[in-house]
Parts: C-alpha cells; structure tokens; sequence
C-alpha cells in the first residue's frame, strides 16, 4: 500500500516548465547571447536528454534549471513554482567528480539528509538502502580518492536522489568514464529511474546515450543556444543494451546524426 | 636464455660495491635523509679544518668538533631551565597565534566586512620584522616574559592568517564544491561547516607549520629581552661575550626544536585530514 502512495507521489510531482528562457552573459562589455527564447515543457517523471555540440547552451540551460544562473528573461518552473535559487528538490550530478573528497561515502550521501535534519537513525537506514542498490554497500566508509570513477559517479548520482527531489539534472555525468563503465552506468541509471519515475533532464553530446536513455531527446542549436527539434524515442523499456544495434535505433541515430551535424559544422566555423 | 656479456676493465667487486652502495642509499628514504646531514656536517667540518676563505671565511667560524664540545659543557650544567623557558615562550606565543590568525583569518575570507573593517591595518603590520617590536614590546608589555611571548605570537601570526584567508577563499572560488552544498538544500552554516572549513584544512596547516617555524625563528629576538634564561638567550648572551662555539650551538639547538614541532605539527594536520593523498615524483 505503502509503495502505491509512494509512487503516485512521484509520478505526479517533477512538472518543468521553460518559458521564453534566454541568457546573456556579459564580460567586460562584450555580450554574448548563450540561450534565445527557449521554450520547453517536461512532464512528471519524463527522461529527456538535451542533446548538442559543444557551446549550445545545453548545460547552460540545466543550470538555470538548477538555480545556479539567472535567466536575463524568461523563466523556469518546476511544479507551477519559479526558481529563484537552487534547492535540494533539483538533484544535480556534474560532469566532473564532485563528491566531497573530505567525506566518505556514506557521509557525502548522508549531507542532504542531515542538512534538512532528518533523524539519524532514518537517515543511516535510507543511505544504506541507496547503498545497495547501486553496490557501493561495502565502499560506505571510502573516501573518494579510494574510489574508481565509476564508483564516484554512482555515489554522487545516490547523493541527489537520496533527497528524492522532483527533477534529477544529469550535466554529462558519465563523459569522463571509460566506454564499459559508462555502458554499465547507463543501465544503472535507467534501473533506479524505473524505480522512482522521477523526472530526469539529462545532457550529453553523445547520441548513442541520449538515444539509449531518452524518452525524448531535444536537439539544440548553436548562435544562440536553441531547440532546433524534439525527437520522441519510441523505443521499448526496459531497454538493454543489444537495443543499440536494432534497426530502430539506427535509424533514430542516423535521424539525430544528420539534424546535428549541421549545428556542429556551425559551431566548428571560422575553426576550419 | 640469459646472456652474460663480460666487462672488461671494470672489476667485479666494484660492480657489487656500487650496487649495494647504490641499494642502500637510493631505495631507503632513511638513509639518503642521513646521508644529506652527514654530508652537511662533513663539508662544514672540513671547510673549518683547511681554513676556507675565498669571499665566505671560515677561520672564525667554530666548527663541528668544537660546537659538539660546547654542547657536552652546555647540558652538563643545567641545560633544561633554558630548555623550559624558551619552549613554554615559543608554546604561549604560538598557541595565542594560531588560534588568533585562524580565527580571524576564517572571518576575513567569509566575511566582505571583516575583510575591509580588518585586512588594512594587518597588511600595514604584516611587514614589520619581530625585532622591530622590541622597544615596543618593551613599553607596552607589563614584564619581560609577556613581551616575549609577544614577539613569537608577532612571527607565527601572519603565515597562519594569510594561509588560513587563502584556503577559505580558494575553497569559496571552486564553483563546483559550493554548487553541490547548494542543491544539497545548504544554508550558508552547512556551506561554511561541511565545506569551506574542511576545504581550506590543507592550506590553514601549512600556514601553521610555517607559523611554528616562524615563532622559533623569532626566539633569539625575543630572547634579547629575557634576564637569564633560555636557549636564544645564550646565543645572543655568548656573541656579547665573543664566546663562538655556544652560539653556533645555540642556532643549531633551535633549528632542531623548530624542525622537531613543525613536524609534530604537521603529522597532527595529516591526522585531521585522513582524506588527503599525496604522491610525488619518484615516492613509492
């Protein structure tokens, strides 16, 4: 019974509504437009990847979601409520390894928890149950230096969800990994999110994985940062990873493929 | 198969020489550590046995022999009220320092205000060398062991407030540690007690190794206040006198106690920071 509640709950909180967003950052005079009117609606517990060459705005636009940049116009909403700062209903895992390297494992899962005062005892109990499932039960008391890249990553992805917020943004988590691992991470990923059903904005400039993951992939656009084209996947869940080599998602890829190659022919300008 | 290629001229036992030679003393840490302070003294020594005096002069210099000499006398004769004055001058001056400089060091890289209302009159003082404050440690200190303890407090202070500032203020510039307390739900506290204190742990203990060298390094300044007791004492009371020996005595006495607790001070900092990895060239 319990679990039925838990789930609707989840299901129906994680509504992000992007309205005529852009964002213009100055720099001792020189203006430079990173994001022109973006207009995006995400619904509860949808898995949607922005996907893009290097300098769309993609990553850009998930920390406005986050918090950590202000819109120059236009606004971010998640459940009807306007972002005005970053909280821990927005999970965020980075690009880069950002468990805090003076805490362990269990310690930096803990942090959220403990910030909102969360009795010690719940909190012991929940952090082990995220623990396991991501197998880093017996790494609890590590600390980041003795973990692998892979270990960090799952750490950090259990240290926002831990907090079970209503939007799990995802900065190209896995781009430093190595292609096992990061394959490995994926389906990881795609498990807990079957769990929870939370909505999930994942960036990523690798086609392959916005495919894999996505139940809609948005293809952004370069000068100035834009959605170009929103692409439903169709494909089954739970997807695996011999998916990748159906005709389905070829196809998609080769979809993806043409739509962005443009863009990073325009981004690559005046390079070649 | 194994080839063996004969050398010749270059006997056998030479080789086995040099290798253990070698073994010995590239693969231990231990023994190149001692090998560098036999070499000091080695050179020291034979510098003073032939007289050297080419720009540098070496003839008034008292040599090793004579230094190790003056030391036999020295702690034949009451050596531990020296011990115990200078020590618990350097321990007061220190401790008043470190807990001082990282208190208002953390303040100054947190705070705006704190950095404007405190930062301009530090800066103005941060240059003035310790033997500088003595006629004024003189006038405003009610006893000669007061002023003293002033004058170590004066060299630990400004290392460990300038380190402590710049560890709070590199961890608050990493965008990316005070991102993740932020959509943690951090308020400011958590921000500045699970982060930014633990962040800036490895510069606030350089700042105090340093500092417990400099509150050392400071003693025979403040010593030339003291009466009669204390091991920078006698080694500004032995050059008054023209006695050389104790004074090279005296220098090498305080370099070993500053060696000595700048090391205890950092193996208690690696402590606190069980976290922290370090790998250099060449360690195993």
């Amino acid at each position: 019974m319990m679990m039925t509640q838990l789930e609707q709950l989840q299901t129906t909180k994680g509504a992000v509504q992007v309205e005529g967003l852009s964002v213009t950052f100055r720099n001792r005079g020189h203006e430079t437009h990173v994001l022109d009117s973006i207009q995006l609606g995400i619904r509860p517990g949808e898995f949607v990847c922005l996907l893009g060459p290097s300098g769309c705005g993609k990553s850009t636009l998930l920390n406005v979601v986050a918090g950590f940049i202000k819109p120059t116009a236009g606004y971010v909403m998640v459940d009807q409520a306007p972002i005005m700062r970053p909280g821990a209903d927005r999970g965020f895992v980075f690009q880069q390894y950002s468990l805090l390297p003076w805490k362990t494992a269990f310690q930096n899962i803990e942090l959220g928890l403990k910030i909102r005062g969360m009795a010690k005892g719940d909190r012991t109990e929940l952090v082990h149950d995220y623990l396991n499932r991501v197998g880093l039960y017996k790494h609890r008391n590590s600390y980041p230096h003795q973990m692998s890249g892979g270990m960090q990553q799952r750490a950090s992805i259990v240290r926002a969800l831990v907090n079970s917020p209503s939007v799990l943004l995802m900065d190209e988590p896995f781009a430093a990994l190595d292609a096992q691992t990061r394959h490995m991470m994926q389906e990881l990923l795609l498990n807990i999110w079957d769990d929870l059903k939370t909505t999930v904005i994942f960036v990523t400039h690798d086609i392959e994985e916005a495919i894999f993951l996505g139940d809609r992939i948005c293809i952004m656009g370069v000068q100035p940062g834009h959605i170009k084209a929103e692409l439903p996947v169709g494909l089954r869940r739970p997807r695996h990873f011999d998916d990748t080599l159906s005709a389905e998602f070829v196809n998609l890829h080769r979809q993806v493929f043409e739509c962005i190659r443009e863009e990073t022919m325009k981004s690559m300008e005046g390079c070649l | 198969m194994a080839v063996s290629v004969p050398r010749v001229g270059y006997p056998h036992w030479l080789a086995q020489v040099s290798h253990a030679l070698n073994s010995l003393l590239l693969s231990s840490r231990s023994a190149r550590r001692l090998l560098a302070l036999v070499l000091f003294f080695g050179i020291w020594q034979i510098l003073c046995v032939i007289d050297f005096d080419f720009f540098i002069n070496f003839q008034f210099v008292p040599s090793p022999v004579e230094v190790f000499k003056a030391t036999l006398t020295f702690f034949t004769e009451s050596p531990w009220v020296h011990f115990r004055s200078s020590i618990s001058r350097v321990l007061w001056g220190y401790a008043a320092a470190s807990g001082l400089g990282v208190l208002l060091g953390i303040m100054i890289g947190w705070f705006v205000v704190a950095e404007d209302l405190l930062m301009p009159p530090l800066e103005l003082l941060r240059p003035i060398p310790a033997v500088a404050w003595i006629p004024l440690a003189i006038l405003m200190f009610p006893n000669a062991e007061s002023g003293m303890i002033f004058i170590t407090f004066v060299g630990a202070f400004f290392p460990v407030l300038i380190s402590t500032i710049n560890g709070v203020e590199s961890t608050l510039s990493d965008t990316v540690l005070i991102r993740v307390g932020q959509c943690l739900g951090a308020k400011p506290w958590h921000i500045f007690k699970d982060i930014v204190v633990p962040g800036s742990l490895p510069s606030i203990a350089s700042g105090l190794v340093i500092g417990m060298g400099n509150a050392w390094f400071c003693l025979v300044t403040a010593e030339i206040l003291a009466g009669r007791y204390g091991i920078g004492y006698i080694t500004w009371e032995s050059y008054v006198v023209s006695n050389y020996p104790p004074i090279v005595m005296g220098m090498l006495l305080i370099g070993l106690m500053g060696a000595f607790s700048s090391w205890a001070v950092s193996r208690a900092m690696e402590a606190l920071m069980p976290w922290r990895v370090i790998k250099k060239q060449g360690s195993v």
